[in-house]
């Protein structure tokens, strides 16, 4: 076992952890914050997408240990409170662009696209790499192409993240 | 997964000293945790060199230093790399998630191990996995597998996008270890499978990858084109990386570098088809032969033969994009 | 109307199986047989029992006992055969996932006594047979007039073969469970299941308990598109694991095991003929359907059942064979049988309207038949044509030049496709109670939201019945203490669940209490008429001239599925089942090592389904279509029918753009570079 501190969602938790635990399931299992899902456990789906030191990562694929000292965001503190009281604006866009179905990817969603509307520089559909684009529906689309949706909301996600981002 | 030992190093000497038979060092994680999970790699200890001072780029002078714990998408959006190597800036792009890119770190991306179905699951034989206990994706599924310079011990292919940009870019790799540093070329890191596929590059036990270095940006245009069925977040069928040089008098190419992703073990340099341009007019005539040439060599397995005609497409229509 | 439990799912609160606290929980993790087809000769567990904090293991070294061993997917540890890789044949129980998952793959050694298996499907397969029936109970045959004598009269004919691949669920919550036995030797169950009521009843069934001392708790479901529909190993194996262990036990299949123990949609291969005459009338039909299923269990997929309903011609033939491969057992997904049986029929209707120099739309509209063309029954309703009409109208259909391979925009090849919709209109027995509690209306019901939004639509029809705003309605349903109802499938659930609440919320209006309902005498009236929604699929693709690389602009489906009660939320359904089967059109295969059987692909990066960048302008719209012969709301189910057809439609837009027919799913650069 390993001593970690770790600050999740604006609190520090002091931890004893067995190295192999990951990110993931040190939040699930651990720390009660089931908000964040395991989709396939290998960074292939993105539904355990939280923000680590500000930055969208895949929680499943960061082993614990290794974020002694970090900050994470989860979907619960999103919103900035800790009860989860004061939606993101994306938050509230998803629920009235009806960009979700089963529910599943959605926190991995959110937590993406808070983190992409942060990041700048191109993506792979940028035409000219020396600017940075404005946010196109398809600059949304390769962004956010990291978090799989099975029930196919992926219009209305798209939507939401345009109306959450003017 | 395994029970190991973790141990953060704080500069290269700590990671070098902490080095045993067993030990891994753990980057981004993003390949490494992902193996471990599906025990596929076993590690008793893992040294965790992410916080080594290697997480900066230097674009002092012609070319550019980049730190090996330097973030994917820190290297694709650095100014230096947009202006000046915007083939490299579309190459890391082209890969992998958004999210994914935030963790995995520059060294980490020329480390990772080849998504062959069978390497990746340990129900099965596989010569690179479990040495001698043969390949079943000869007789099997090879549908994305190697075409070009592959061996009866293995078929598989490097999946990385960056490593194929730096192949053609002509970059180096800077190694410390346990004897001495030294300078590996990109073609040269990554080896060919041969009877030892276990081994992907000729780093030894105890090797770090501190930076990679660019020579300056070679004169002309460039680009970089991935094919896959889904539109992203997908390892490439075939991807291409092409610097086009053309004299724009004689309209003759002055000098051509061209590298090719998801044929071979390695990241491809088209050699033969770079002689089989430089000096010839710049047409699309002489880029399918120049194609062709460096196709000659193939040897595709039965189902992964639409690989040819694919690579000749993607290298001729690239080159053609690159005419000024 | 937003979806009433949407601020749960944004903030995390929605609780799904896995994510339940208990004190004390333990974790299962499965062991997968190595060999294909054998017989287990011994299980030595020595080291995972050895290893602190294992707490048990199970295996058929020692048989848990239970009820029923009739579902043999579910007979757990019951027999020492392995009937296909990847088969449950050990798990080991521990107090933390690492150990319990660690101790499984190398803690447990389990030997084995190999024989020969058969795990390849083919038409010519010695082992084929036509099943007595096929899902859900239909005839595997069906004839009418001479076949035969139609395609010697045809002007134009058309003959065949079409393939699809095994395909995946691939849900994104893994199925999951945490199961808790109570003091009294009550069992309460948390699991992902479309269905609590009938799960409760399977697991008390294969457990040897009565079905009243077993609870199901399933309130948020992260899709299961038919995998969830039946009980899953995993709900059994926690249960005997928590049993074992003598505490709560949490499993969640991990990806790769998902892919043998969840199911999956049968490979086809399907041979259709259809002739016509010179004006493009249907003379003759014949879809031939060849599936599999396992050893284990006879699992009829009604491939060719849609050809049943869809278009005119005296002479007809479906008919259905299987052959019983060392491989799992295929199971429901998304439209099972329409959906890759309309791939084959939309496809052969194109190729008709290509021979027969006719446009497909208006092929399609010369064959549309008056009454169902297999049983002479009524239509209840029948809107193809307006919506092969609506669509060609926003789609930009008129003017089309049919002649494939001649638009080229750069290096990209465009081309547009139509193709047909089809799927049943059905519902099943339920019951519901509606009170007042504290001045509002509370509606219970097992019924369970996968994600379609039946808790909302379920809100909407109770408050229209109650003539009171949804705000002033609560519905439970995911429960099986709740009043016993249908499985979300077949698209049954808002017509089955529906007439339930309103039934019940008419009789609360009556007695002003308390009304409580059971549909069992409404549904066994549902005769007299065939119930089918109808849509029509158009595609945009591009193609790229030197990679093969197909991509999609534009999808637009128009329906016609009787009332639509809940506009946003159908729209989502709609265009959910129309991007997974742009996914199933262009990337979706499951590939199997054709030497053990095994799932090679068995994780999201590797079998891929659409993500974001794939889906550009997806759009569904419906006609008004009323509809009194089917429920109270009128209303057609809407889950399924946005994934039917819309591969043909996808494919059919490939040979316009290229003149390259794919007859094989999926649609990928290999098949089209060159």
């Amino acid at each position: 076992m390993a001593e970690m501190t770790l600050r999740v969602n604006g609190s520090v938790r002091e931890l004893d952890v067995d190295p192999r635990t990951s990110l993931l399931d040190l939040l699930r299992e651990r720390l009660g914050l089931t908000g964040t899902k395991k989709g396939c456990d290998h960074g292939q789906c993105g539904a355990c997408t939280v923000l680590l030191d500000g930055r969208r990562a895949n929680a499943c694929l960061a082993l614990a240990v290794a974020c002694d000292g970090s900050e994470v965001t989860t979907v619960e503190g999103l919103g900035g409170a800790a009860d989860g009281d004061e939606p993101h604006p994306l938050q509230t866009a998803f629920v009235e662009r009806d960009a979700f179905q089963c529910g599943y990817c959605t926190p991995g969603q959110l937590c993406s696209a808070a983190g992409m509307l942060a990041e700048r520089g191109p993506s792979a559909v940028t035409a000219d790499l020396t600017d940075d684009p404005p946010l196109t529906p398809e600059e949304i689309r390769e962004r956010m192409s990291g978090n799989l949706c099975r029930c196919g909301a992926y219009v209305n996600i798209v939507a939401a993240i345009q109306e959450a981002a003017r | 997964m395994k029970l190991f030992e973790y141990a953060r190093a704080a500069d290269a000497r700590e990671a070098l000293e902490r080095f045993r038979p067993g030990t891994m060092y753990l980057g981004g994680g993003t390949n490494l945790v992902d193996l471990m999970r599906l025990g596929v790699a076993r590690p008793d200890f893992l040294v965790d060199v992410t916080r080594l001072p290697y997480d900066t780029i230097d674009a002092d002078g012609d070319g550019l230093r980049i730190g090996a714990a330097v973030r994917n998408s820190d290297l694709a959006a650095h100014p230096a790399v947009r202006e000046r190597y915007p083939m490299l800036a579309r190459a890391v792009l082209s890969g992998a998630s958004g999210q994914v890119r935030n963790m995995a770190t520059t060294a980490g991306n020329l480390l990772q191990r080849t998504r062959c179905p069978y390497f990746q699951d340990v129900s099965r034989p596989c010569n690179k996995r479990r040495p001698a206990s043969g390949c079943p994706a000869i007789p099997g599924d090879h549908e994305n597998l190697a075409i070009l310079g592959h061996s009866e011990q293995c078929v598989a292919t490097h999946p990385s996008d960056m490593a194929v940009a730096l192949a053609a870019l002509g970059a180096q790799v800077h190694v410390t270890g346990p004897a001495s540093d030294r300078v590996v070329p990109i073609p040269g890191l990554h080896r060919l499978p041969g009877a030892e596929p276990e081994r992907d590059t000729v780093l030894t036990p105890g090797e770090l990858i501190t930076a990679i270095t660019l020579p300056p940006p070679p004169p002309g245009r460039s680009h970089y084109r991935k094919v896959r069925e889904r539109a992203s977040f997908a390892f490439a069928l075939v991807s291409v990386a092409a610097v086009l040089d053309v004299d724009e008098a004689s309209d003759t190419v002055r000098d051509c570098r061209i590298a090719l992703g998801g044929v071979a073990h390695v990241p491809w340099r088209a050699e033969r088809a770079e002689a089989a341009l430089r000096g010839a007019p710049a047409t699309e005539e002489e880029f399918v032969r120049a194609a062709e040439a460096e196709l000659a060599e193939a040897r595709p397995l039965p189902r992964n033969a639409y690989k040819v005609p694919l690579a000749r497409n993607l290298i001729v229509r690239t080159l053609q994009e690159l005419i000024p | 109307m937003n979806r009433v439990e949407g601020r749960d799912k944004v903030t995390g609160r929605a609780r799904y199986a896995f994510e339940y606290p208990a004190e004390d929980v333990a974790y299962v993790h499965p062991v997968q047989a190595a060999v294909t087809r054998g017989r287990i000769l011994s299980v030595d567990a020595t080291d995972a029992l050895a290893t602190p904090g294992v707490l048990a293991v199970l295996s058929c070294a020692e048989p848990p006992a239970l009820g029923s061993r009739e579902d043999a997917e579910l007979a757990l540890f019951q027999s020492d055969q392995v009937a296909y890789r990847g088969q449950l044949v050990a798990a080991v129980v521990a107090r933390a996932p690492e150990t319990a998952r660690e101790a499984a793959e190398h803690g447990v050694r389990i030997g084995y006594d190999a024989e020969p298996h058969d795990v390849l499907l083919r038409a010519d397969h010695p082992g084929l047979y036509t099943p007595e029936k096929v899902n859900p109970g239909m005839p595997a045959e069906t004839r009418r007039g001479d076949v035969e004598a139609g395609f010697a009269e045809a002007a134009v004919t058309v003959d065949a073969t079409y393939t699809t691949p095994t395909l995946h669920n691939n849900p994104m919550e893994p199925h999951a469970t945490m199961a808790v036995w109570e003091e009294n030797g009550d069992l309460t169950l948390y699991d992902s299941t479309q269905g609590a009521a009938d799960d409760r009843d399977t697991i008390a069934e294969v457990l040897g308990l009565p079905p009243e001392r077993v609870r199901v708790v399933a309130p948020h479901v992260g899709g299961g598109f038919g995998s969830k529909g039946t009980t899953r190993p995993n709900a059994i194996l926690a249960a005997l694991a928590a049993r074992a262990a003598g505490r709560p036990v949490k499993l969640a299949l991990t990806r790769q095991q998902m892919y043998d123990l969840t199911g999956y949609r049968t490979p086809t291969i399907q041979r259709v003929r259809l002739g016509a005459d010179a004006e493009g009338r249907l003379t003759a039909i014949s879809h031939e359907a060849v599936e599999q299923s396992s050893t284990l269990m006879e699992f009829a997929e009604q491939t060719a059942a849609p050809t049943r309903v869809m278009y005119a011609a005296p002479n007809r033939r479906t008919t259905h064979r299987l052959v019983r491969l060392d491989v799992p057992t295929p199971s429901w997904m998304r439209a099972p049988g329409e959906c890759p049986g309309m791939f084959a029929l939309e496809s052969a209707m194109d190729e008709l309207a290509v021979a027969a120099g006719i446009d497909p739309i208006e092929l399609r509209i010369r064959n549309e038949p008056d009454v169902d063309p297999e049983n002479d029954l009524p239509f209840s309703s029948r809107n193809l044509v307006a919506c092969l009409r609506e669509g060609a109208r926003r789609f930009g259909w008129e003017g089309r030049d049919p002649r494939p391979g001649i638009r080229l925009d750069g290096r990209w090849l465009i081309g547009t496709g139509v193709a047909a919709s089809t799927y049943p209109s059905r519902r099943m027995a339920s019951t519901a109670d509606a009170t007042v509690e504290d001045g509002d209306f509370v509606i219970r019901i097992a019924a369970a939201d996968i994600g379609t939004g039946a808790r909302t639509v379920l809100t909407r029809i109770a408050a229209e019945t109650l003539g009171t705003a949804p705000e002033r309605v609560r519905v439970e349903v995911g429960d099986s203490a709740l009043p016993r109802a249908s499985l979300a499938g077949g698209s049954m659930g808002t017509a089955s669940w529906g007439s339930a609440v309103v039934r019940a919320c008419e009789a609360l209006l009556k007695n002003g209490e308390r009304g409580t309902a059971d549909t069992t005498e409404d549904v066994e009236g549902d005769t007299g008429f065939s119930r089918h929604a109808f849509g029509a699929q158009f595609a945009e693709v591009r193609v790229d001239l030197d990679t093969g690389e197909v991509r999609v602009p534009r999808l637009l489906g128009v329906f016609a599925a009787g009332r639509i009660l809940e506009p946003k939320l159908a729209r989502s359904q709609f265009v959910g089942g129309m991007t997974m089967g742009m996914g199933m059109a262009l990337m979706e295969q499951t590939i199997v090592d054709e030497r053990d059987g095994g799932f090679l692909n068995h994780d999201l990066a590797q079998y891929h389904v659409a993500a974001c960048a794939d889906v550009q302008d997806i759009d569904a719209v419906w006609i008004e279509e009323e509809d009194p012969h089917l429920n109270p709301m009128g209303a057609k189910g809407v889950g399924e029918i946005g994934i039917v057809g819309t591969a043909a439609a996808v494919a059919n837009a490939v040979h316009h753009a290229t003149g390259r027919r794919v007859r094989d799913l999926p649609i990928t650069p290999p098949k089209l570079v060159g």
